[in-house]
């Protein structure tokens, strides 16, 4: 993995992010408060902001500069949420990163989640579209799956995670006080990261 | 969105430049990170630390001040802090007896101040209120929002923090009157945070929503708006269930506060009608008000509705309530 990769990801998940605002904001306006999107979006822009820096670093020093700039600029609670995703990533992938010490970044980020949040899978949160994405990650990466085909496997589990959140009764999160109400709408986490990690997928396709 | 705003980016910065301009006998401003403290900063005393998103103003920052907070860090509108807002006020402070964190329950700012409780070096404990009863705690909640007894739990401890009050009494002081305090709100309108332009919810003209919270998060039910009375009447029930499963008895010859807060887009002349309701309410009950506050305490930006705030109080809280409080929105006995 190359620092060009990963600032090539942050642009095209910012351009991303900033079309797909409607969308976001109509489901945090349904069962949220409001705040998600421009939380999302002030994050993204901060991260991209700081593109010249990320090149000249190591991808484990610029995943850890990534999850400062977000834990100092969101807020809210996607930020120490993203924000230790990333930090945790940092502490497991090197200079010289591969797919399967990727994979497992992957799942220690999802695991710093799970204890910063104090949730789990059904929650109706954001980890109903990691925890069964790092899965899949991990058992793809260690079985040597071709590339191509890890794509399009991740992209639909990713799909099949924001999807399920729809008919969850939520737990945590301030959707938690909306408890029956929120039945029947999409979570607003899950999809920013859906969104985020089926662009990351579409990078990955342009690389072959 | 009709509001007085230069961009949108600089709302918060240009509203607190103005808030530190106009209070500047009390509180000071810091640009980056952003935090108030007091001007005089007292280093000996337990620092009492607060903060959470903005749009609730005068929470946080129109409470510090003797007898009450020492800083606030504000969030962008209805964000959460981030944690080197915290670590830098509290860096600025060098208290030497410990920090308290007042937190209200929501996740992000309990993880926030969670990340910032870890990262700095001085001892430090937190309470977390929670006083909102529309929200019923169970095992699928993260637990009740904290709301307007926040204010009543800053500014009693604030009194025993002043008064030379160790970290460990304060802390229990405080989860004993966020225990002691029950609140329920109505909202008649949305509110517009301003960076997203249009209102946080849709509600129809003759609706209102039941026991919403403060950032225009929904509550229990959606209804028919009815008369004042009939309104309040429900408001007053839902807190007195809650002191029921709370097993306190509102009873007590030591009596209540009575809180009527405003969201901020409700005139005080209504205000003052439901606190009249209450009062019919409680008479009937024959619970005693001892206490009384009525005004915009704990506001939701433009939001118009209102909560109502009971607080229990015994012989400890209803000292602290009542010693002096020199803030730029509290102050009493000076």
């Amino acid at each position: 993995m190359a620092n060009d990769f990963i600032i090539k990801c942050i642009n095209s998940v910012v351009k991303t992010i900033l079309n797909a605002e409607e969308e976001i904001e109509s489901l945090d306006r349904a069962i949220g408060d409001g705040d998600h999107y421009i939380n999302i979006k002030r994050g993204s822009i901060a991260v991209q902001s700081i593109e010249s820096e990320l090149a000249t670093l190591t991808p484990d020093q610029a995943f850890k500069k990534i999850g400062m700039t977000i834990m100092t600029s969101v807020g809210g609670a996607s930020g120490p949420l993203f924000a230790s995703f990333f930090l945790a990533l940092a502490k497991e992938v090197s200079g010289e990163s591969n797919l399967q010490q990727f994979s497992k970044g992957f799942t220690s980020g999802v695991e710093s989640i799970m204890n910063r949040g104090k949730s789990k899978l059904g929650d109706k949160t954001m980890l109903d579209v990691l925890i069964p994405v790092s899965k899949k990650l991990e058992s793809l990466a260690n079985e040597g799956c071709e590339i191509q085909k890890l794509i399009k496997e991740i992209d639909l589990v990713a799909m099949a995670g924001v999807m399920a959140t729809k008919d969850m009764m939520p737990s945590k999160g301030r959707s938690a006080g909306l408890a029956e109400r929120a039945v029947g709408h999409i979570d607003p986490g899950a999809k920013t990261c859906q969104i985020i990690i089926s662009t990351v997928c579409k990078e990955l396709k342009k690389i072959k | 969105m009709k509001k007085f705003i230069n961009k949108t980016d600089d709302f918060i910065i240009d509203s607190l430049k103005g808030f530190a301009k106009a209070h500047d006998d009390i509180v000071a401003l810091n640009l980056d990170p952003i935090f108030v403290t007091r001007k005089e900063i007292n280093p000996n005393k337990v620092l009492l630390v607060s903060g959470g998103g903005s749009g609730h103003e005068p929470l946080h920052t129109g409470y510090i001040g003797k007898g009450m907070l020492d800083v606030a860090c504000p969030g962008h509108v209805f964000t959460s802090p981030t944690p080197d807002q915290m670590i830098a006020a509290v860096e600025k402070c060098q208290p030497k007896s410990g920090i308290l964190f007042i937190v209200k329950n929501y996740s992000g700012d309990v993880m926030n101040f969670e990340m910032a409780s870890e990262m700095i070096e001085f001892e430090n404990q937190t309470v977390l209120t929670n006083d909102d009863a529309a929200v019923i705690n169970s095992s699928y909640t993260t637990g009740r929002r904290g709301v307007a007894g926040t204010l009543i739990v800053e500014k009693v401890v604030g009194s025993l923090a002043e008064e030379g009050g160790d970290l460990s009494s304060c802390k229990q002081l405080g989860d004993r009157v966020n225990h002691h305090c029950s609140s329920i709100g109505v909202a008649l309108s949305s509110c517009t945070i301003p960076a997203a332009g249009k209102p946080t919810f849709d509600i129809g003209v003759d609706e209102i929503e039941f026991g919403v919270g403060i950032h225009g998060e929904p509550g229990r039910k959606r209804e028919k708006i009815k008369m004042a009375n009939h309104i309040v009447e429900d408001m007053v029930s839902a807190i007195l269930k809650d002191f029921d499963e709370k097993s306190l008895d509102l009873k007590d010859p030591n009596g209540i506060i009575l809180l009527v807060n405003g969201f901020s887009g409700t005139p005080l002349s209504e205000l003052y009608l439901i606190y009249q309701a209450v009062t019919e309410k409680l008479k009937e009950k024959q619970i005693q008000i001892s206490r009384s506050l009525v005004g915009n305490y704990t506001t939701a930006l433009d939001m118009a509705g209102a909560s109502i705030t009971m607080c229990l109080l015994d012989d400890e809280i209803k000292k602290h309530w009542d010693s002096s409080v020199l803030t730029s929105n509290l102050r009493w006995g000076y």
